[in-house]
């Protein structure tokens, strides 16, 4: 009885608050909610909405290679909607799957690059001095280069430690960790302000000296201060590290061509371009732009939503 | 009205509306004054009370999506309220100078104050660079900065608030407007630096036959300064008249607690007084009088008719203790709100 | 003034040295300056001996400071992909990115800024409208689908553009560049607006939302105020005062552009310091992903100091003594 009193004066009070009006006032912002919505879905559930399963070599034929897109060329085939490439593989398979891995890769890694920013902007915060130097510099120095260059030198360095083959079976998660060790300085920069202002607030003091223990204070007081900036800092980020992981395989350092996210989907197709098979680059791009121009879409009404002043 | 000559400004029924998603909010509702040549007024109330919006409404600034919504504003006798942007703008600066609070942030950081003075000469007056800046280091001199030679050519950032508050002045000044609306010059100032601005603003204002809408909150500085005070209540004028008599016998009880409120000035008790409970927020402003909830003589019709200024004594206020009915029968403020 | 630019060049000193030791922990070991030297049938005692002679056994600090030594005059080691001395590889490639840096960051400014003025003065009109609109896709599309696309219009489709290579370039003493023939100019188009287009739409958001920020100000309040026009307001005051962010964003785009060249030389198959990278990292080719680090690290520090200079020139506030005027801020 309680709790779904509580459940519906959170939702009243949901409903009445300004970010859901402003959600429901801006068009495009619920037009990005959708899409980003139903390419998520898409992605997920493509082992059961994929007409085919592009990465069983037993279901391939070369005799389906290189059909066009149904609606626009000769000899394009209804099982095929979107095309297949030089080794028969449907296109709209190859995208839902590669989606799949692209979004998994994104989420993935921005839960790195915050688990390891608030972890480290706590740390930071909290205990100052000589630690909190190092971090803050550390952070200085790595926000001077753009996060792709720090990826590929990490990338780099583990191609260096391991073999190519090794890299292969494991490259997803290199993958992940260099995205996320390339995007955790925003975060931890945004925890440390808090904590240094909350450090000094009396509840903190007063707390201690009742002997609780400083960390669970402030895990307790700071980190639902910080949510909200962090929340957005992570929707932000998840289109910068989507675009991230596509613009390393695109380069080739990412996902191999066995496992391939949308960005691999590209750099293949983009070999045969210049033969005027474009349906193989194109729709994979289109995919991509439409997945981080909807997250973008969000993030910007998010930052805007709980930060009236900015707007 | 019983201004002397005829009035320099006008402003007649002035209502100003802030369009929000939860409905428009009336920021001020049928305001209505004059000010004659050289004569200063003193707009005095609380915060939100609209007093700085009825000044920026005067110059054509009000902040969008702020808007006049009726009302007219009559400069030397021709309507300023409706002109279009560049007509308005010659007449800002020109005719009509503005002073805002916060000096600190009034001038811009990137020019020095000269270059700033110098622009705005130019812009309202047929002088040659040379003649612009000679005019400019004479205003200087009388606001008073020490070595204006020299500090004309500064940076904003040189000078201590007190001095920028002066240079803002003299920005206001350089055209030689009729009228300055002053909102809150001192508010951002220290204590001790206050007073001689005040003085300053009131002696080149008589010495230039200027007349001045100061604005504030500060009751002390209208009593040394102005020769009439309106007092806003919630969007309306609740009093209006002579400073010497509204001080000495103020007809609005809320002025009254605004007296009280004032050390060294309380009219009635050596001790402070002060007014219980707060300004109603715009979007719940009672029906009758806006004032009824915090008001101590209240009667029953406070709760169902707005009253409008009449006469009462040497001032006009909007309250029915001054009108023939009077207030009607006292009611409790519990019964008022059951 | 002078112990602010002292500071930010210990500053600019320690960052070198951070990227320093990061480069000096790869060459020497995740990689096996050896390893590029010899060959596969070298013998253990050979190696030994080689290791020897190089200093490789000796302390690490005393390594290191050799290494910076070394570094700073352009001594690299060998490639392991290509056995090249590094420093010779990377000044082979260094003008074909600097040139083309420099048409981005220019194509990047000169459209940016006046496109985030108009849309910052005129935030409700329709085309400031469109201009944000357009910006939120060019900050959502990836540079390569960009260059790619570019590359399906322009080259594939309507043959206008060359799509790949630097087309005909001339050498001057050590310098190749593509300004002084027609082909090697054509080269430069669609990537320059590939590489610059991320960066026009990041500065024309920026200038923009300065410029709202700036027209919210009291000095500009009070500029209305004094009667000043239109022109005067926007272009005199505002704009001046959006320079000073604009500037920083735009100098440390300049370093990011030679970074994201990296993406762009990939795609348009420019034979520049970016490619050579990414060859590296492919190959896991330590010494030049080293030097390239290096190089990188101290363009971008050599362009954040300019810009901290940049700044003296724009703010007065900066530039006075403390002690003229009591409480600036």
């Amino acid at each position: 009885m309680a709790a779904t009193e509580a459940v519906s004066g959170w939702l009243r009070r949901a409903a009445d608050s300004d970010v859901w009006w402003s959600f429901k006032r801006s068009p495009l912002t619920v037009s990005a909610a959708i899409v980003s919505f139903l390419i998520v879905a898409a992605a997920f559930l493509s082992p059961i909405l994929a007409p085919h399963t592009p990465f069983d070599p037993a279901t391939l034929s070369l005799l389906d290679g290189l059909k066009p897109p149904v609606l626009v060329g000769e000899g394009g085939e209804w099982r095929f909607p979107l095309g297949t490439d030089e080794q028969g593989r449907d296109v709209l398979s190859s995208i839902m799957y590669g989606t799949r891995l692209s979004l998994l890769v994104g989420f993935a890694s921005v839960v790195v690059a915050m688990v390891l920013g608030i972890g480290l902007g706590l740390v930071s915060g909290y205990v100052g001095g000589t630690l909190d130097a190092i971090i803050m510099r550390v952070a200085d120095v790595q926000l001077t280069f753009p996060a792709i260059l720090v990826a590929l030198l990490i990338d780099g360095v583990v191609r260096g430690l391991i073999s190519v083959q090794r890299h292969d079976e494991i490259a997803i998660y290199v993958i992940v960790g260099a995205i996320g060790l390339s995007f955790w300085v925003q975060y931890a920069r945004t925890v440390r302000g808090s904590v240094l202002v909350e450090k000094n607030k009396e509840y903190v003091q007063a707390a201690r000296v009742i002997g609780l223990a400083p960390v669970l204070i402030m895990l307790r007081h700071v980190l639902p201060n910080v949510m909200g900036p962090v929340l957005v800092i992570a929707t932000i980020n998840l289109g910068l590290a989507v675009i991230t992981e596509a613009t390393l395989s695109f380069l080739g350092v990412g996902l191999p061509s066995t496992q391939p996210s949308l960005g691999t989907l590209i750099r293949l197709g983009n070999e045969v371009l210049q033969s005027g098979e474009w349906w193989i680059t194109v729709f994979p791009g289109v995919t991509l732009a439409l997945l981080v121009l909807a997250v973008n879409l969000l993030g910007d009404w998010l930052r805007d939503a709980l930060n009236p002043k900015l707007r | 009205m019983n201004a002397p000559a005829a009035p320099l400004l006008q402003v007649r029924n002035l209502r100003v509306e802030f369009p929000t998603r939860r409905g428009t909010l009336l920021a001020v509702d049928d305001v209505s004054f004059d000010i004659a040549p050289g004569e200063v007024l003193g707009v005095v109330g609380e915060s939100g009370a609209g007093k700085s919006l009825t000044g920026n409404a005067i110059i054509g600034l009000l902040e969008p999506p702020g808007r006049i919504a009726a009302g007219q504003v009559l400069l030397e006798g021709e309507r300023i309220d409706n002109l279009p942007y560049e007509r308005m703008r010659r007449i800002r600066g020109a005719k009509i100078g503005a002073i805002f609070q916060d000096p600190l942030t009034s001038l811009n950081p990137l020019y020095t104050v000269g270059r700033q003075i110098v622009e705005t000469i130019q812009t309202h007056l047929p002088l040659s660079a040379q003649a612009a800046r000679e005019r400019a280091l004479d205003l200087l001199k009388q606001v008073g900065i020490p070595a204006a030679e020299q500090r004309i050519d500064h940076y904003p950032h040189q000078f201590s608030g007190g001095m920028r508050q002066r240079v803002v002045i003299a920005l206001a000044l350089c055209a030689g407007p009729r009228l300055i609306v002053a909102d809150e010059p001192t508010t951002a100032l220290d204590v001790s630096i206050q007073a001689q601005i005040i003085a300053l603003l009131k002696r080149l204002c008589r010495e230039h036959g200027t007349a001045v809408m100061l604005v504030t909150h500060d009751m002390g500085v209208i009593a040394e300064t102005a020769d009439r005070v309106a007092v806003m209540y919630a969007g309306r004028i609740a009093e209006i008249g002579p400073v010497r008599d509204v001080i000495k016998s103020a007809a609005h009880p809320y002025t009254r607690g605004l007296m009280g409120s004032i050390p060294s000035m309380g009219v009635r008790s050596a001790r402070l007084v002060q007014i219980d409970g707060a300004m109603p927020r715009l979007t719940e402003i009672p029906r009758g009088c806006a004032f009824n909830a915090r008001c101590t003589e209240a009667g029953e019709r406070c709760f169902r008719e707005r009253p409008e200024l009449m006469a009462a004594g040497a001032t006009r206020a909007a309250c029915w203790r001054h009108d023939t009915g009077g207030v009607g029968a006292v009611r409790t403020k519990e019964a008022a709100h059951a | 003034m002078l112990a602010f630019i002292l500071r930010r060049l210990l500053q600019s000193i320690a960052v070198l040295l951070t990227v320093g030791i990061v480069a000096f922990f790869l060459f020497r070991y995740v990689g096996d300056p050896i390893n590029a030297m010899v060959g596969q049938d070298t013998s253990m005692e050979e190696r030994a001996e080689l290791r020897e002679k190089l200093g490789l056994n000796d302390p690490a600090p005393l390594q290191f400071v050799r290494f910076i030594g070394n570094a700073a005059q352009g001594k690299f080691g060998l490639s392991y992909r290509t056995s090249e001395p590094v420093g010779r590889l990377i000044v082979e490639r260094l003008p074909a990115t600097l040139e083309l840096a420099l048409c981005a960051a220019i194509f990047a400014m000169v459209v940016g800024v006046p496109m985030g003025v108009y849309s910052g003065l005129y935030p409700r009109h329709w085309i400031s409208r469109v201009m944000q609109a357009v910006s939120l896709i060019g900050v959502s599309l990836p540079t390569f689908l960009i260059g790619i696309l570019l590359i399906l219009v322009f080259a594939v489709m309507l043959r206008l553009l060359p799509s790949f290579g630097r087309g005909d370039t001339v050498a001057l003493g050590g310098w190749t560049t593509n300004f002084l023939t027609v082909k090697g100019l054509q080269a430069l188009i669609l990537p320059s607006i590939t590489l610059g287009l991320f960066q026009l739409t990041l500065i024309m958001r920026l200038v923009r939302s300065e410029m709202l920020e700036v027209m919210r100000t009291d000095y500009i309040k009070f500029a209305r105020a004094r009667g000043l026009s239109d022109r005067a307001i926007n272009f005199g005051h505002a704009l001046k005062n959006t320079l000073v962010p604009v500037i920083t964003i735009a100098g440390l785009q300049l370093g990011a552009i030679i970074a994201f060249a990296i993406v762009t030389e990939t795609v348009f198959a420019w034979p520049g310091m970016g490619q050579l990278f990414i060859q590296s990292v492919q190959f896991a080719d330590i010494p030049v992903m080293a030097a390239y680090l290096l190089l990188i690290a101290f363009l971008f520090v050599a362009i954040n100091l300019v810009v901290d200079l940049l700044y003296f020139a724009v703010d007065p506030r900066l530039r006075s003594n403390v002690g003229a005027g009591k409480g600036a801020h």
